[in-house]
């Protein structure tokens, strides 16, 4: 079959679908792979790097008769009619919002596989175009803020005085935020970060951000990897929480976004205003309505008090060659899921979650939205917790324990009181040699465990003593001789062995 | 000579093997440690043959000497032990650690089956109670017998040369309490009214026990088996102690049994179940493992160069070796690694389960040989709360020491088993030569957690592979 890469036609866009590296993947599938006339130029992939990787440069009516066309931004109208019957068409949809897009696509009688369907589960996880194109977006964010922002993220002391380090704030702590906060830590700001799960605090702190909670009696935990909306005691204490927060950063960076949802608010404009001036936000949600308030889509606007408001929408276009990679190998992981003959025939498992979910048109018939899926990752309900409960002991009555130890106190003195004097003796030394033993061992360092075994085998190879005596007799039966002697033998091997053993053992231990 | 000569030099033995044990517990003093009990039993061993080979009072009473060809005999038995013990502890490889081990134990158990022989055939010394002594010597030779089968079994378990899956005969549990029954009946009807046939009889069936008992056990219960293996030496040599009415055996098989039975109890904990249980044998081969078919996602692979490039990269790492790293030979090539690292500034640090190995601080001994230095190797509660911190955990042959599943899912066979946290890290890197399960036959969530790499092959190769990558 024949993979078609277009190049985009939005005109700010800069990535592409494939880049010399997984055309190379994608061949190797088995597929022909088309690539149109300078479709990596703005990615910095020239054409003659694809046709090293065996990929043939053609012209745009070509590359859309393919039998796959591979690219990012939802189709406009003259591409889909370029498609022939019958194609597959893979790329970014948005279906939720995109209602028209669809009917047209089916008309067309096509499979439209969306990159942004995906669902959200680990076996997915090498296709989701969505966490990796956030994790440039948030790296990307903290430049352009770092580009407009007046001063170091780090702090230093210099002979011109002392720079306090800047403080930034991440909102939403999904991939881009993630990925905000390391770049922002990398660079040596102050970050604190915050998002609607609570379970999520460690891996903010993982990145090198302090974690906001917002003090409120409710949790929320996610069934399907995203976040929701959240109630009104919720909101109410959240947005204490911004204000607090709004006041005392330098840069803040929101990334919050509901799927088929308007984004939330976050900052109001009472936040904006709180700010010193010269502070910049990045609203990474300004495409969807934004969680800025005053903030525009792809835009830069500046406030009264001259805050900057960044609405980039197009961030990860803005790092091309990185974002071509990654989304490229998306895309090469999806076809391998797609190829399990790895013969160039692409076969799509309707009964696999993954090739479902991702599946908005299906030859002709709109197939959006999927059933939905449970994602396994999630804790079950948090007031239930599955704390591993080891097998509880059962709170025994102390008195039992008392009793226990008396009766068997009773025998033992009743066994004494019969058994003849010279066993007492013996006895007792042996109940304290068994204690002074279980105090001696109870120090040793687990590292010692095994020289501590072959030093006791050596020393309970003692028992020679026992095959000794047997020939302390003058008439020694030849039996008796022979078996002592047999245990002498065995005995010293113990001995011996046992020790230098022992000896080998603890040479080998050093210190650094 | 005078017994109380020999007494007194007993004394001094058991305070000895005393100071023997109780300088093991550190590093600084371990080798004084093993002196002591090199002196002690060198005291044990002069004032013993001088008291057999020369004519001994007590008292007002002489006992005479023993036949003259005697110290011949008895010089030459110990040269010829001795020469076969040093070379097998010179030869051992330390992998080879737990066979050696275990087979050493079975010497004392078939030794103390010779000395309660023995005694059955030596005339009683005058003032001890005939059925007092059969019932001692009885009891010796039983626990001598089940630790000598016990240890001959677990010596081929753990060197290859027997299958280590647990043996299950139908009903296996009655099998040893009926062996146990007949066995106690046996005692007492030897007390009351002894022959031969009876101790001969309590002889095989205590060997069929030894033999029962510990081929039903698996491989990953060994720690557990072999130093139980250990207290029993100790108690037979108790029991031969008392047979004998000397001192010096009772406190020293007093010593080696408790300690025995402390490490055995240590391993249990580590591995949250209760010693009857390991005993009862059968663990994870009973085919009832709850790990129902479950959708565990994904598992991520990764190549050498690409966890070198990690780990040159990374501030601390932790390394968690298991069974597999012995199986593999590999830890030369990482002790290799360890130090290159260190040498590029890393923080590399070991963190070691209780139950890795076969043998309790196996793993220990494993990285001393390879000179690794013992400061940085940790044991799991030194280290769990570290991960947190930590870049780059390496797993190398661990699985089950290593499961999640022990914390977070109540249903799994190995659930409460305190593990190693290290999906807490940042990157997990695990080798491993397949997706196979582990011992416990749980399949382990780990491998398909998003931070997990699975680096496939065999566990030494993999390693050199990163080392020239480096």
């Amino acid at each position: 079959m024949r993979i078609g890469i277009p190049m985009e036609s939005a005109p700010a866009e800069t990535r592409v679908a494939a880049t010399p590296k997984t055309v190379a993947q994608l061949v190797k599938l088995g597929y022909d792979v088309l690539v149109e006339e300078g479709a990596g130029a703005k990615a910095a992939y020239p054409d003659s790097e694809y046709v090293q990787q065996g990929a043939q440069i053609v012209g745009r009516a070509v590359v859309w008769s393919a039998d796959v066309v591979c690219k990012i931004n939802p189709p406009i109208d003259a591409e889909v009619d370029a498609m022939s019957e019958g194609a597959t068409l893979i790329g970014l949809i948005d279906a939720p919002r995109a209602n028209d897009l669809l009917h047209k696509l089916a008309q067309r009688r096509l499979t439209v596989l969306a990159m942004d369907s995906v669902p959200r589960i680990s076996r997915a996880q090498s296709m989701d175009v969505l966490s990796s194109m956030a994790n440039i977006g948030g790296y990307r964010a903290v430049i352009e803020a770092a580009h407009e922002f007046g001063s170091f993220f780090t702090g230093q002391v210099t002979a011109a005085g002392k720079v306090p380090p800047a403080r930034v704030f991440v909102s939403g702590a999904g991939v881009a935020g993630l990925a905000a906060i390391g770049t922002a830590h990398a660079l040596g700001a102050v970050v604190h970060a915050t998002d609607i799960r609570p379970e999520v605090a460690e891996q903010v702190e993982s990145m090198g951000a302090d974690f906001v909670g917002v003090k409120v009696e409710e949790q929320q935990a996610s069934s399907d990897g995203y976040a929701k909306e959240a109630s009104a005691a919720y909101a109410q204490a959240a947005e204490a929480m911004y204000a607090e927060q709004a006041k005392v950063s330098d840069i803040i960076i929101t990334t919050a976004l509901i799927p088929g949802r308007p984004a939330p608010r976050l900052i109001t404009e009472e936040m904006v205003a709180s700010m010193k001036p010269g502070s910049v936000i990045v609203d990474m949600a300004a495409g969807a309505g934004g969680n800025v308030a005053g903030s525009v889509a792809d835009k830069m606007v500046v406030t009264a008090n001259g805050v900057k408001i960044l609405g980039y929408t197009d961030l990860p276009a803005r790092l091309p060659t990185q974002a071509s990679q990654l989304y490229g190998t998306n895309v090469v992981n999806l076809m391998k899921l797609i190829t399990p003959g790895k013969d160039g025939v692409m076969v799509l498992d309707m009964n696999d979650v993954v090739q479902r979910g991702m599946t908005v048109v299906s030859q002709g018939e709109i197939t959006w939205p999927p059933p939905p899926i449970q994602v396994s990752a999630a804790p079950s309900a948090p007031g239930a917790k599955v704390e591993a409960p080891v097998k509880e002991a059962k709170p025994r009555n102390p008195m039992v324990n008392w009793i226990a130890m008396g009766v068997c106190a009773l025998i033992l003195l009743a066994l004494f009181w019969v058994s003849p004097g010279g066993l007492l003796g013996h006895f007792m030394v042996f109940m304290l040699s068994v204690v002074i033993g279980y105090y001696v061992i109870g120090n040793v360092n687990h590292a010692l465990h095994t020289p501590l075994m072959s030093v006791t085998n050596a020393i309970s190879g003692i028992i020679i003593v026992g095959a000794l005596v047997g020939l302390h007799s003058v008439s020694v039966s030849a039996l008796v001789a022979v078996l002592s002697v047999i245990g002498i033998l065995l005995a010293s091997i113990n001995i011996f062995g046992g020790f230098t053993v022992t000896q080998r053992m603890l040479a080998m231990f050093r210190k650094a | 000579m005078s017994i109380t000569l020999i007494s007194g030099s007993y004394i001094l033995a058991g305070l000895c093997f005393i100071l023997a044990l109780a300088g093991l517990s550190k590093h600084e003093t371990a080798k004084r440690g093993n002196l002591f009990g090199m002196i002690g039993m060198g005291l044990a061993l002069i004032f013993t043959i001088l008291g057999t080979v020369l004519a001994t009072q007590s008292g007002s009473t002489t006992i005479p000497a023993g036949p003259s060809w005697a110290i011949a005999a008895i010089l030459i038995a110990m040269v010829v032990g001795a020469g076969i013990g040093i070379f097998m502890a010179v030869r051992v490889e330390m992998t080879g650690m737990p066979q050696l081990i275990a087979l050493l134990h079975s010497f004392v158990g078939l030794t103390a089956v010779l000395v309660g022989w023995n005694a059955y055939f030596e005339p009683v010394s005058a003032g001890d109670s005939l059925a007092l002594h059969h019932g001692e010597l009885f009891v010796g030779v039983f626990i001598g017998a089940v630790t000598f089968t016990g240890s001959i079994i677990a010596y081929l378990k753990l060197s290859g040369k027997m299958k280590s899956k647990p043996l299950m005969l139908p009903h296996h549990n009655l099998i040893n309490l009926a062996a146990l029954v007949v066995i106690i009946g046996l005692t007492v009807w030897f007390v009351l009214d002894p022959h031969l046939w009876q101790l001969i009889v309590m002889t095989i069936v205590s060997l069929a026990l030894g033999l029962h008992l510990v081929a039903s056990i698996g491989g990953g219960d060994m720690p557990v088996v072999v130093s139980m293996l250990n207290s029993y030496s100790g108690w037979a040599a108790a029991a031969a102690g008392f047979t004998l009415n000397n001192d010096l055996l009772i406190i020293t098989g007093a010593l080696v049994g408790s300690s025995g039975a402390y490490l055995s109890f240590i391993m249990c904990r580590a591995m949250n179940r209760s010693f009857i249980s390991v005993i009862a044998g059968g663990f994870g081969s009973d085919g009832a493992v709850t790990g129902e078919e479950k959708d565990y996602g994904e598992f991520h692979e990764t190549s050498a160069p690409d966890v070198a490039s990690m780990l040159k990269n990374a501030g601390s790492v932790v390394i968690t070796p298991g069974y597999g790293m012995a199986v593999a030979q590999a830890q030369n090539a990482v002790a290799d690694l360890t130090s290159k690292l260190r040498a590029m500034g890393v923080e590399v640090r070991f963190g070691i389960h209780p139950v890795a190995g076969r043998l309790p601080g196996h793993m220990n001994v494993l990285l001393a040989e390879a000179k690794v230095p013992y400061d940085i190797v940790l044991e799991m509660d030194e280290i769990n709360d570290d991960f947190v911190n930590t870049d780059v955990v390496l797993v190398i042959g661990a699985n089950d020491t290593v499961n999640p599943a022990a914390m977070e899912d109540p249903s799994s066979p190995i659930a409460g088993m305190p593990v190693l946290e290290v999906w807490n890290a940042n990157t997990v890197v695990v080798f491993k030569r397949s997706m196979n399960t582990g011992y416990a036959g749980v399949q382990n969530p780990l491998f398909f957690k998003d931070n997990t790499l699975m680096l496939f092959g065999d566990a030494k190769e993999r390693v050199e592979d990163i080392i020239k990558a480096l």
